[in-house]
């Protein structure tokens, strides 16, 4: 059981939950997930890892809430235990010393690109950092991603706040303008990593994605994370969650994540109506 | 004399009632009721009491079965089951699942002329019984010896020896990756066919034993093997991870939606419980026409689960012939009972999108057999030209399963044999690696709940004369 020491709205759609999960703490690092099932007839679904302490124990996540067991974990606070945390899993990112190197975090992948960008930065790179959603209030954590960034863009889809675009858009000026960029790392939704990639193929800068596939066991057990990478059949939760995005074959990971958009929404339903939800 | 042993032919065994197959295709109960007690004792009385009983050189976990028949014949069912718990921490989960056909009961001097007496059905019957009455009897705790045995994976090599070492006084953590013990007994084998109560009950009962057992644990990302045995104090670890990582077939479109491996189809149906869905949230494709890939156990029971998931038509596609299949033979009956439909000869060549990224055909190619291959069984080859298709919309290829690495590979003192598995001495499943031993079927490959359990049981033996005398002495 895994305690909820601290939970905070991001937006009405994004929370936070710092977790007390010391063990997990003591191994984490930038990169990895972890796996959640909240009670015995709740799913097993992966999240990402937004921030951990090691002294305190903790680890911090910011999910979205967007079907039947996101929206409950919304609804638990403060001091409620979770049934089970499985981690620190997936292979840690390679942090070391590129030179300059842009990460870019879309929605919710703002938060699991944090640790990646302090640990780029305290590695000694430049770090170059856009920050994307759709509308203002889907942005968080812009002052904590300052502090580890040389220089910050936000954008927003429809303009409500900094700049109006998409993320691809300042990362192709960059791109066009600064030939000591080194590495590109994106996380967010698959279409943005999907364009991300388009964009610095362009430009022939080494991208980084991590992968949001469904998962069940998330330990190489049952392959439901499979995706084509370089032709190759790979598994996200155990060779992955970071790939070479220009290898990842962004359709096919897409119509996998949209394998049981029936049954979320037959469950989401069922939740919403049983707590006479909207 | 004489006249009399003519009239004592042995009687054919007593049958178990079980439920009606066209019933029980559309439910998850238990397929087979059990012996009532005048079954068991009549099974019994077939049981010659053997002065060298053949049949106990059967059984890997040495369960003393002349001795627990003869109880059952006096009606003193729960001293047959104490006896057989003494060898056997998982007898209702072995009466069930085990291959007896090829391990005691292929032994038993009756099966020479007629049929062998039912070692497994009287198994059941006592583990049962004992259940039913509510009256599990805990051997008193030996005196602690001040060791402590990590123990890695709950499946049933790791719970066999977890039993038998806690049962010699050592303190025994066992670790589990997934949030339920059991390994493949809970995410693997249907309730159909192990029902999970029986699984819980068994892993309660080593427990009670004073075995401490850890979940969500999975080690090589939580602790490495060198923590626990350095930081954390143990003095030895048993490694049975299992197998485990799904194979697939390599073929053109196995990544579209609706085709499963069978590890991820039966995980999501048994541990996750999806066949409930949405009384639990974890979802799980129900097709109506499903094609299952391969010819093992774990074919016949995703054939078997698809069908109860409601599909009109299952397949169970296999290469090669039926007198080659490794399932259980009493599976493949029950499935064929059940009505899988059987495309013997037959393999797979390409999966048919639906143009939306939904597999809906199959594309395959009719086999016959050739010449035998290193296994001893004849190989199949493919017929040029008799490629056919079929309408499908769920596949499960189910064709065996490899090491997985995720904890090897943080050992690299460990000796890994060509395939991924831990090498490790059969007799004592000592490794190369000082202090640590491993069995199941990340030693051997994916076998049987009783070979894995057999490893348990001598890697308890040899982790005590280890403990005792601290010696190492790793030959391969
Ligand atoms: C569907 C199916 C049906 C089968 N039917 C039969 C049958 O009828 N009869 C029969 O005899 N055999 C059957 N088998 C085979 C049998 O189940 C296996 O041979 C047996 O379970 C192997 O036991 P094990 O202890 O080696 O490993 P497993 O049962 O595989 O258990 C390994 C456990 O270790 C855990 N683990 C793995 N890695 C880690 C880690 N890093 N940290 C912590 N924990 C970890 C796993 O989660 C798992 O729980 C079947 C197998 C399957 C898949
Ligand atoms: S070999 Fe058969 S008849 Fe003889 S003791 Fe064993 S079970 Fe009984
Ligand atoms: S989630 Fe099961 S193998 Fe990746």
């Amino acid at each position: 059981m895994f305690k909820i020491l601290k939970k905070k709205e991001l937006s009405d759609v994004v929370t936070l939950f710092e977790i007390d999960a010391k063990d997990i703490a003591r191994k984490v690092q930038p990169g990895n997930f972890f796996v959640l099932k909240i009670h015995e007839q709740g799913e097993r679904i992966p999240l990402t890892i937004a921030d951990f302490d090691r002294e305190k124990g903790t680890l911090t996540t910011v999910f979205q809430k967007v079907g039947k067991t996101t929206y409950h974990l919304g609804t638990l606070n403060e001091g409620v235990f979770i049934m089970d945390i499985i981690g620190p899993l997936g292979i840690p990112s390679h942090i070391e010393n590129y030179g300059k190197v842009v990460c870019i975090g879309g929605g919710v992948g703002i938060a699991p690109v944090y640790p990646i960008a302090r640990a780029l930065k305290e590695a000694g790179n430049i770090i170059i950092s856009i920050i994307g959603a759709r509308t203002k209030n889907l942005i968080f954590w812009k002052e904590k991603m300052r502090n580890v960034s040389d220089e910050l863009i936000v954008t927003t889809d429809d303009g409500s706040y900094g700049r109006k675009a998409v993320v691809t858009i300042p990362l192709d000026e960059l791109l066009r303008e600064d030939k000591d960029i080194k590495l590109v790392i994106a996380i967010g939704p698959a279409i943005m990593m999907k364009f991300v990639c388009r964009t610095t193929a362009k430009y022939n800068v080494k991208t980084i994605v991590s992968l949001n596939s469904i998962m069940v066991d998330a330990t190489g057990m049952c392959g439901a994370c499979r995706v084509e990478v370089g032709g190759e059949t790979k598994f996200a939760c155990v060779d992955g969650p970071e790939f070479d995005g220009h290898k990842v074959d962004f359709d096919q990971l897409m119509k996998r994540q949209q394998m049981y958009l029936d049954e979320e929404k037959i469950a989401l339903e069922r939740y919403r109506e049983k707590y006479g939800i909207k | 004399m004489e006249g009399k042993k003519e009239e004592k032919k042995p009687k054919n065994r007593v049958k178990m009632r079980e439920q009606d197959p066209l019933t029980r295709a559309r439910n998850f109960n238990e397929v087979p009721y059990g012996y009532t007690p005048f079954d068991a004792v009549e099974e019994a009385s077939r049981c010659l009491s053997c002065k060298r009983p053949t049949c106990r050189e059967g059984c890997p976990v040495e369960v003393d079965i002349p001795g627990f028949i003869s109880l059952i014949k006096e009606r003193k069912f729960l001293e047959a089951c104490y006896k057989v718990k003494g060898k056997n921490a998982l007898p209702a989960v072995c009466g069930r699942v085990c291959p007896q056909e090829i391990q005691c009961e292929s032994l038993c001097i009756l099966g020479k002329k007629g049929e062998p007496v039912a070692i497994g059905n009287l198994e059941r019957f006592v583990a049962d019984y004992e259940a039913e009455k509510g009256e599990i009897k805990v051997p008193e705790k030996p005196k602690p010896t001040g060791r402590k045995v990590v123990i890695i994976g709950s499946g049933p090599g790791g719970l066999t020896c977890a039993a038998d070492l806690a049962k010699s006084g050592h303190q025994v953590t066992l670790f589990e990756a997934l949030q339920k013990p059991g390994g493949v007994l809970i995410y693997g084998i249907p309730e159909f066919r192990l029902p999970k109560v029986i699984v819980e009950r068994e892993v309660e009962y080593i427990k009670k034993l004073g075995v401490e057992l850890i979940l969500d644990a999975v080690i090589g990302k939580l602790y490495t093997v060198d923590e626990l045995l350095n930081d954390k104090g143990y003095d030895a670890c048993f490694i049975a991870t299992g197998a485990g990582l799904p194979i697939f077939m390599g073929i053109l479109g196995e990544n579209l939606n609706g085709i499963y491996s069978a590890n991820e189809f039966l995980t999501r149906a048994n541990l996750m419980k999806a066949y409930l869905f949405p009384e639990y949230d974890t979802p799980i494709k129900r097709g109506k026409k499903v094609a299952v890939f391969g010819g093992g156990n774990v074919a016949m029971d995703s054939a078997r689960v698809a069908l109860r998931l409601g599909a009109e038509r299952v397949y169970l596609i296999y290469r090669r012939s039926e007198a080659e299949m490794p399932a259980r033979k009493a599976e493949v009956h029950h499935a064929y009972e059940e009505g899988i439909e059987f495309l013997l000869l037959t393999n797979p060549t390409r999966f048919i999108d639906d143009g939306k990224g939904n597999v809906c055909g199959v594309e395959c190619i009719k086999m016959e057999l050739g010449e035998p291959d290193e296994s001893g069984r004849r190989r199949p080859v493919p017929i040029k030209g008799s490629e056919f298709q079929i309408e499908i919309d769920i596949a499960i290829p189910a064709l065996g399963t490899r090491a997985n690495p995720l904890l090897t590979k943080t050992m690299p003192d460990l000796k890994l044999n060509k395939r991924g598995y831990i090498v490790a001495e059969e007799e004592t499943g000592m490794t190369s690696k000082l202090g640590v031993f491993a069995g199941g079927d990340i030693v051997t490959g994916a076998a049987t709940v009783i070979l894995a359990m057999g490893a348990g049981k001598k890697a308890a033996r040899a982790i005590n004369e280890y403990l005792k005398w601290k010696y190492w002495d790793f030959k391969s």
